[in-house]
């Protein structure tokens, strides 16, 4: 390989390395298990040290607003057992909850599970219930 | 009406099957009718589809709810506007839209460059119809937007039936800028089919001098260019829509738009270095096969739910159709490159690591990293699911960290590249270029350290953005200077006949200012603050300079949605501002009423002060408000009509008279252009 080539190389390497570093440290930061409830729940200890996105149905009628913070609760069918696993979450977010976080929403929450059992998260997004089962709701469906 | 827009879908399909086989065959058979056949048919496609969306529109409009997809994303007390921006509102829609597209693109293409490009065009039609074949089959068999309503009886068999009033458009879809966002982004994405095509059809024929480079360059341009305002009109969107204060937070469908931009801006890039040193023959055509497969990934991505996102995409059967697709694609022209190597030797080595070329290659570097570091994020789920079990998502920290410094990596090329000479720049040249320019903008780099801007990124990004800035008024004042000098024009006139007579040079200087003028927006939101208060009315809130007095605090009533609304009066130092008039909407059509946040934004070149309604209190006699102070972010937007000011420059053709030549280096490239053009 020519000098020159190898200045490139060099320089590329440089800036590659600098930028896996970079992605490497800001993944430690932010990274997320992304588990259902019942998941949660099936890995025990493990849950309680780990930050975790979790997701499920807001159940009806159980937001609450404690000053500043919002205490509901979110539930999901597993889909072996087929058992509702339900999950008490109290959002103590910056950010208001967005609009689509109403009762039966698609909530995701970010943040640790506590030892008395309460998941308190920082962080929520949510999503209205799927257009297909909002559609079966209302008797309209696809057609195939 | 719905069956001639279904009797429109499948003769599409038709006609566009048959485009294909006619072109290659007439090709293969040198049958020169075959192969004119295969053109006038890619030209019907054009027509066939635009007779769907007409179709589709038209049921919009009528408020035809036997029609699944209209009783779905549509009610009878929407307004017109909606009602036809409907059409791209939901799934089936937003894919017909695509196709649409397409086939308008392609017919444009074939009616520009037919003659032009006679042994190319046969194959461009065909890659393009191919693609166009592709979507036309989903819209005709996986995800047609003509399908009738139907009631699930108990047996499960389906019964026709109509409702009294569609379930409505998702109310944070009811907004001007979702009515343009879409298309933008579309024209954007589909864009780049062209050149993709132009890239096939010249590795196929062998034409792989720069003349598919040529004839895509506007496309490419204009391509990027809607992109642009795509992703910048997405932002805007979620900047007032959404209600938390920010407008990009790397969401999977943000991202999704980005990933192919990025690698657009590379090629953008990178084929200036095939024209003039006929190098990175084999890179230019990666990169635009890349581009175009993140267009069609990021179409798949926002529309088939693969990973979650708040965009509120159902799980679909699309997914792995277009999965299918972009895999078919990919590892097609990835063999026709491969098989074509031998014939993309490059003309030229790198010579010095300070030179123009260099400056490109770095720039493509760290856009593609840029890009990879994207779809690693947003992969990331599926990826750790498949390799360990578990799915990992990143967060903002993962993006932010590895694509600030890489931006302002790009900021810092953006000034250097452009003025540093091909092959070598001397060590005079850069002195004489760029040692006042980085004086001044270390110097005042220095004061704002004293004057409190501390935060490390924040601070490097605003000197960069000076530096930068100072390396573009040189150049037009260096040119406007010899002109004016030599012509005798004024100044001004001077600058405005520099520029037109390089459009696509001085025009890039624009684009890369405006970029300066996004940064410095993007910049502020590190110095975000905000605040919140239970307000009744005559309670006041501060932040900043700024203080807010609720005067009143009402609903108002409209046939589509009901809302509770306050007036706020604004103060500056004490001094009344402005009303702003945040509100919490519940929008009526539907089951489940859905209720939207409409911020209220006091916006100023120094920061904006956002509002947002957060809900009553349990007593109802007060309003939750929220108040942000985000710094500088009008410059964002501002910055975003610059770039796109810049490009449409750029895609001026250079006027053509030949005005006595300064004896400059830099004219050697001007006079280059103009003996082309001659």
């Amino acid at each position: 390989m020519k000098r020159k080539q190898l200045k490139f190389v060099a320089g590329s390497v440089v800036i590659i390395l600098t930028l896996a570093y970079l992605a490497y440290s800001g993944f430690k930061e932010g990274n997320a298990y992304y588990q259902t409830v019942s998941e949660l729940y099936a890995s025990k200890d493990q849950a309680y040290t780990r930050r975790l996105k979790v997701a499920g149905d807001v159940v009806p009628g159980s937001i609450q607003r404690e000053g500043k913070s919002i205490n509901f609760m979110i539930s999901q069918q597993d889909e072996k057992t087929k058992q509702v696993e339900t999950l008490t979450v109290k959002y103590v977010g910056n950010d208001a909850p967005p609009d689509t976080f109403v009762d039966r929403a698609q909530a995701v929450v970010e943040g640790q599970l506590g030892r008395d059992g309460v998941f308190v998260a920082n962080k929520m997004q949510a999503k209205c219930a799927s257009k297909y089962e909002k559609e079966s709701a209302a008797g309209v469906r696809k057609s195939d | 009406m719905a069956q001639i827009g279904q009797f429109a879908l499948a003769l599409a399909w038709v006609v566009t099957a048959y485009s294909i086989v006619a072109s290659l065959l007439g090709i293969r058979l040198k049958h020169d009718n075959l192969i004119a056949s295969g053109r006038n048919a890619a030209l019907g496609t054009f027509v066939c589809i635009t007779s769907a969306i007409a179709c589709l529109g038209y049921l919009f409009a009528v408020s035809d709810f036997s029609i699944k997809y209209i009783a779905a994303h549509s009610n009878r007390d929407l307004p017109i506007y909606f009602k036809v921006s409907s059409i791209w509102g939901g799934q089936e829609g937003s894919l017909l839209f695509w196709g649409w597209l397409l086939t308008a693109y392609s017919a444009l293409v074939i009616v520009q460059n037919w003659r032009k490009h006679s042994a190319m065009m046969p194959y461009v039609v065909a890659v393009l119809m191919g693609t166009s074949f592709f979507f036309t089959s989903m819209h005709l068999f996986i995800v047609n937007p003509f399908n009738q309503t139907v009631f699930l009886q108990s047996d499960a068999s389906p019964l026709p039936f109509v409702p009294r009033d569609g379930t409505g458009l998702n109310p944070l879809l009811q907004d001007p800028y979702m009515v343009i966002h879409p298309p933008m982004l579309y024209l954007g994405f589909v864009g780049f089919a062209v050149p993709f095509a132009f890239a096939i059809a010249a590795m196929i024929t062998k034409q792989l001098g720069d003349t598919w480079i040529r004839t895509t360059r506007r496309w490419t341009m204009v391509a990027w260019m809607f992109l642009s305002i795509g992703i910048m009109l997405g932002g805007k969107w979620a900047y007032h829509e959404l209600g938390w204060g920010g407008f990009w937070a790397w969401d999977p469908v943000e991202n999704a738009s980005m990933m192919p931009w990025l690698i657009g801006t590379a090629f953008l890039h990178s084929v200036m270095v095939q024209e003039k040193k006929g190098m990175l023959k084999v890179w230019n055509m990666v990169l635009i096969i890349l581009t175009f497969i993140m267009s069609i990934f990021g179409t798949l991505l926002t529309r088939s739910g693969m990973v979650q996102s708040v965009h509120a995409f159902a799980q679909s059967p699309v997914g792995g159709y277009f999965r299918a697709f972009i895999i078919v694609a990919l590892s097609g022209a990835l063999y026709l490159l491969f098989d074509r190597l031998p014939y993309l030797k490059s003309e030229n080595q790198m010579e010095s690591i300070v030179s123009r070329e260099s400056s490109f290659m770095f720039n493509n570097l760290i856009l593609l990293a840029a890009c990879f570091a994207v779809f690693w994020g947003t992969m990331f789920p599926i990826i750790s699911e498949a390799a360990t079990g578990s799915k990992i998502t990143v967060g903002p920290p993962f993006f932010n960290k590895v694509n600030v410094p890489i931006a302002i990596f790009l900021m810092f090329l953006t000034g250097v590249g452009p003025l540093l000479a091909w092959r070598r720049a001397s060590t005079n040249s850069l002195k004489r270029n760029f040692l006042s320019p980085a004086v001044i903008a270390l110097a005042s780099g220095v004061a704002l350290y004293f004057r409190g801007v501390q935060h490390f990124y924040a601070w490097l990004s605003i000197v960069m953005s000076i530096f930068v800035t100072l390396t573009i008024i040189r150049e037009f004042y260096k040119g406007a200077a010899a002109r004016s000098s030599g012509t005798g024009e004024t100044f001004l006139e001077a600058i405005v006949n520099l520029t037109l007579r390089n459009t696509r040079r001085y025009g890039g200087y624009v684009v890369h200012f405006g970029f300066v003028l996004l940064f410095i927006g993007w910049t502020g939101q590190a110095f975000t603050t905000d605040a919140e208060g239970e307000m009744g009315v005559g309670d006041t809130l501060s932040i900043r300079e700024y203080t807010l007095r609720v005067d009143k605090l009402g609903i108002e009533d409209t046939p589509n949605y009901a809302s509770d609304k306050a007036t706020i009066s604004l103060f500056e130092y004490g001094k009344k501002v402005a009303n702003l008039y945040p509100e919490k909407r519940l929008y009526k059509a539907g089951q489940e009423k859905q209720p939207t946040t409409e911020v209220s934004i006091y916006s100023t070149a120094k920061n904006d002060v956002y509002l947002v309604f957060q809900g009553g209190t349990r007593d109802g006699k007060k309003a939750i408000i929220q108040v942000f102070y985000n710094p500088l972010t009008m410059w964002v937007w501002i910055g975003g009509i610059v770039l796109v000011a810049g490009t449409l420059i750029a895609l001026l053709p250079n006027k053509k008279t030949i005005l006595r030549r300064r004896p400059e280096i830099e004219s050697k490239e001007e006079r280059k252009e103009v003996e082309e053009k001659v």
